[in-house]
């Protein structure tokens, strides 16, 4: 297949500057029915259901951020100041890793199931086949913004649909490569990257899209899903919420403190899987609290604002937000420093800390880590997306486990096959014949007491597996 | 505290106990459930009678042979279905458990329909039980004698708190929506679909919509017409047209048409005898509101066979509608009755592209004895599901999912997918605290040796099946060639 063709020209005079010259983008909710409008006929013409066509654009993702991968990584310590490794590891081989994983099983996932078949379908051939949906509106958040938009996008392009992408608008530099870039190697009227606030959102909504794909926080989910009610447009929604993190008395120390402590502040804290706060046995608090400040000098020295692999927060909302829940909660026994010039918050550990704080009312997303003693806890009657024994994150790096949440934490799943069942409509295919009619016709009125005992009893056999009656 | 918010925080403190969650339990109710279906036969027969005017054996063939059949398999594959799934472990994770296992969602809302009463508000009561919830059961007021059988009866077989069953209209529903549930089960119109999806999204309530559409039903003018009528003429006709899969429209070519006509017209005959409004085994509509709709949608189109009515027993005769195009009145919505419109189109492309001009719907039939001719339909259009020459019957199928697409619905269930559909499949990952020389490439200081590590494990994509078996096949071949060395 030839190259994607290059990018239309009138892109480039939607351009305009803010007054301190950064490249400032929107595109209005009128642009966006247009974008909509040119994705649905692409998707008409049918090209995306081809094999070949799918692992073209899939490879071209590959491509894209292998060879853009310095202007990932500057635009990324732009925005969040996120050092190179983070960058490459959390953001750039994440998605590599899904769109080869999808390139190497998309010829077994496009395959129809064949259903298990039984003494009464035998002659039947009942299948499940995957279609694509058709225009699936996928919105990403910020705090992996190359992760959150490009993982879903590779599901969306291996289930067969057409995209169009809202990267978050506070990682501005972000969008705006994702923007200027993706037309140079993905079909330009199937893929489309538009920039939107955050409230324009539940209107480019309700223009009725396929599927959306939203993460982020609560307040936002639940304004798109009901946008999406009103055009019956099923969702995804991956959200942030408090996640726990349980310390037993039993347990090695040592590592439990070196992997929470970088699971919560890599990323400066931001993050939707990071642990929101740990529950800790009292007899073991003051050893995990020792543990977690040794573990932080030896990744962040002395002073993290100097070193390169600590990140800032995104944007002065966030930092305000974050350092007020700081200052009303708790005792600050390790970090607490903050300066707002450079959105910069310290790593910190807070104790003391009750359940009726600032600090536990919502989610953290920033570099603060409340612990909170228990006395006991039973923590098998609990219910959340995923769960991770002795480790943090890890569970979300894998292509084989759904990533998702349920309740309040969101709706939906994705990740591997996942992504590409969530992106699919599993259409049920049951191919009958015209033949064996002088069976059938035991079906039809007028009813026969005989005849409903004939059928009562061919489905009672039947019933070992997962089928009643041919005779219907 | 209204009513609704009293029942719901009962059955929420009640599934808090945990008392939902064993195996046991679940087991016990759903045995429970198909206690009560064989016990209360009669009353169940008689409530539909007078609801739809369905004779005891149709609401056996329809409504409870396949509620004991989910019941029956649900109770055999119980233990497999909530047993723990293991997932593909990678290099990373060679050394520990990995595997999602499903959970109960809490508190489940199923609000049913009138069309099937029981069918379609048990079928995911089952799947609710099995999966470990609760559920508050809502019938439609409008199958309003099944309503009251079901409040009666229902508690005195199931757990009271865990399954309560609330009747009432409009203003019950709408008071029931304000609450909290944590997945929502509804069939019904896609009107009233969107006021239950947006009411959920407030509380970010996952839901399952099983709603209509116009169902279309092609004819290639190569089958055996003979066969293809006598299916189509079962499905449509059964429980008087009010059936959401049942076929909606047919699309054939002008030179079957008359013969398709009369093939329908000989079948009405056979099944129905010549005076369907007197013979047992032919229902009435529902009700008034929906008798005056079918009798309007006949407008502007031509009565081919049938046409007749009798306001007064809400009774429609088995009606065949021609010259019927895409803008007649009975192609602006779904018909949910006793009307067969025929539209003729000139071939299967046209066909196809009529039916992707409208909404997808729950199901496409098509009738043909060439196979390519059906995978190019599957392939080109879109819809819940596809029966090729037959009507019906694939929602009999437990191991098909069944549910809709676009406006037809989001969600599926039946088998197993009714237990996945209200089951919270939660990912786990169990590791150790030990080999944390492992993990160290993670850890800042961030370098650059580090990086490269890390993108080795991450980004090789290691078949850890194919590594133990060379692992083992550079066993044997050291094991030999040893032999070898030794012996010869």
């Amino acid at each position: 297949m030839s190259s994607p063709p290059s990018p239309s020209p009138d892109r480039w005079f939607k351009l305009r500057r803010t007054r301190l010259g950064e490249p400032c983008l929107k595109t209005y909710t009128l642009e966006c029915g247009d974008l909509l409008r040119r994705a649905r006929v692409a998707f008409q013409t049918g090209r995306t259901l081809k094999e070949v066509f799918r692992l073209t654009q899939l490879e071209a993702v590959v491509r894209f951020l292998d060879e853009h991968e310095c202007d990932f990584v500057e635009a990324l310590a732009r925005d969040l100041h996120k050092p190179r490794f983070e960058t490459v590891l959390s953001e750039l081989t994440v998605v590599k890793n899904e769109a080869r994983h999808a390139i190497n099983n998309l010829k077994k996932w496009m395959k129809p199931l064949h259903m298990e078949r039984n003494l009464s379908t035998t002659m039947d051939e009942c299948l499940v086949v995957s279609e694509p949906l058709g225009v699936v509106f996928i919105i990403g958040t910020w705090c992996s913004p190359i992760q959150m938009c490009l993982v879903p996008l590779v599901g969306a392009i291996a289930a067969g649909n057409c995209a169009i992408i809202g990267p978050s608008e506070c990682t501005a530099h972000t969008a705006e490569l994702l923007h200027r870039l993706i037309p140079f190697y993905l079909d330009n009227e199937c893929f489309h990257v538009i920039l939107s606030s955050v409230n324009d959102l539940p209107k480019v909504v309700e223009l009725k899209f396929d599927h959306v794909f939203f993460s982020g926080n609560r307040e936002d989910g639940s304004r798109i899903a009901q946008a999406a009610a009103r055009t019956l447009t099923p969702v995804t929604l991956i959200l942030s919420g408090k996640n726990p993190c349980y310390v037993d008395q039993q347990c090695e120390i040592a590592t439990t403190a070196q992997r929470i402590a970088w699971a919560r502040f890599h990323n400066a804290g931001q993050s939707l899987v990071a642990p929101d706060y740990v529950l800790c046995h009292a007899d073991v608090k003051a050893q995990l609290v020792e543990a977690l400040k040794y573990y932080l000098m030896q990744f962040y020295g002395c002073d993290p604002r100097k070193s390169c692999s600590y990140g800032r927060m995104v944007n002065l909302d966030l930092f305000n937000r974050t350092r007020d829940m700081l200052w009303r909660s708790g005792k600050v026994v390790v970090g607490g420093q903050v300066i707002e010039a450079e959105k910069y918050i310290a790593p910190t550990i807070l104790t003391e800390v009750t359940e009726t704080d600032a600090i536990m009312q919502k989610e953290i997303c920033g570099p603060v880590l409340p612990v909170l003693t228990v006395i006991s806890r039973l923590m098998s009657e609990t219910s959340s997306g995923s769960f991770c024994a002795n480790d943090s994150i890890l569970q979300s790096l894998m292509v084989a486990l759904p990533f998702g949440g349920v309740g309040a934490s969101g709706m939906g799943s994705y990740h591997g096959r996942y992504s590409f069942d969530t992106f699919s409509h599993r259409k049920s295919c049951l191919l009958r014949s015209t033949r064996f009619e002088c069976v059938t016709y035991l079906r039809y009125p007028p009813y026969e007491d005989r005849n409903l005992s004939l059928m009562t009893w061919a489905s009672t056999v039947s019933q070992k597996s997962q089928g009643w009656c041919q005779i219907l | 505290m209204s009513r609704e918010q009293l029942i719901v925080q009962t059955a929420r403190k009640a599934f808090q106990t945990g008392r939902s969650k064993p195996l046991e339990y679940r087991l016990h109710q759903l045995k429970s459930l198909l206690r009560f279906l064989t016990e209360r036969r009669g009353d169940i027969a008689d409530a539909v009678k007078r609801d739809l005017g369905k004779s005891e054996r149709g609401t056996e063939l329809f409504e409870t042979i396949g509620l004991e059949g989910e019941i029956k398999l649900a109770i055999e594959n119980l233990a497999e279905w909530a047993a723990p799934r293991p997932v593909e472990k990678s290099l990373l994770t060679i050394t520990d458990e990995v595997y999602v296992q499903p959970e109960p969602l809490g508190l489940v809302l199923i609000i049913g329909a009138w069309n099937y009463p029981w069918a379609v508000t048990l079928q995911p009561l089952v799947g609710a039980i099995a999966a470990g919830n609760a559920a508050v059961i809502k019938p439609s007021e409008v199958s309003s004698h099944s309503a009251k059988v079901m409040e009666e009866f229902l508690p005195q077989y199931l757990d009271k708190d865990l399954y309560p069953v609330v009747t009432g209209g409009v203003p019950e529903s709408q008071e029931l929506l304000k609450q909290r549930f944590d997945h929502i089960f509804y069939t019904g119109s896609s009107t009233v679909g969107k006021v239950v999806m947006e009411a959920a999204a407030r509380h970010l309530t996952p839901v399952t919509l099983e709603l209509g559409g116009k169902s279309p039903c092609y004819i290639d003018k190569d089958c055996d017409i003979t066969v293809a009528c006598r299916r189509i003429t079962w499905g449509k006709f059964v429980n008087c047209g009010q059936t959401c899969i049942a076929p909606d429209y047919i699309l054939c070519e002008p030179s079957i048409q008359s013969r398709v006509v009369e093939e329908i017209n000989r079948c009405i005959k056979e099944f129905y005898t010549d005076n369907p409004k007197t013979f047992e085994d032919y229902g009435r509509i529902i009700n008034q509101r929906h008798f005056k709709r079918v009798m309007a949608l006949m407008e502007g189109s031509t009565v081919a066979v049938g046409g007749d009515s009798d306001e007064s027993q809400c009774y429609i005769a088995p009606t065949v509608l021609k010259d019927v195009t895409g803008e007649s009145k009975v192609m602006t919505e779904e018909i949910f009755g006793p009307l067969l419109p025929i539209i003729t189109v000139s071939g299967v492309n046209e066909a196809i592209q009529f039916i992707n001009e409208r909404e997808k719907p729950l199901v496409v039939y098509v009738f043909s004895h060439d196979n390519k001719l059906i995978k190019r339909v599957i392939a080109e259009t879109s819809s819940g599901a596809l029966l090729a020459n037959d009507c019906l019957v694939h929602f009999t199928v437990s191991a098909l999912p069944f549910g809709g697409v676009g406006n037809s619905g989001m969600g599926c269930y039946h088998g197993r997918h009714s237990f996945d559909q209200l089951s919270h499949l939660r990912s786990c990952l169990i590791k150790q605290l030990k080999m944390e020389g492992v993990n160290s490439m993670r850890y800042p200081p961030h370098t650059a040796k580090k990086l490269g590590w890390a993108r080795f494990f991450l980004l090789k994509q290691v078949n850890v099946c194919r590594l133990r078996r060379v692992a083992l096949l550079t066993m044997l071949a050291g094991l030999v060639a040893f032999v070898m060395q030794r012996f010869l």
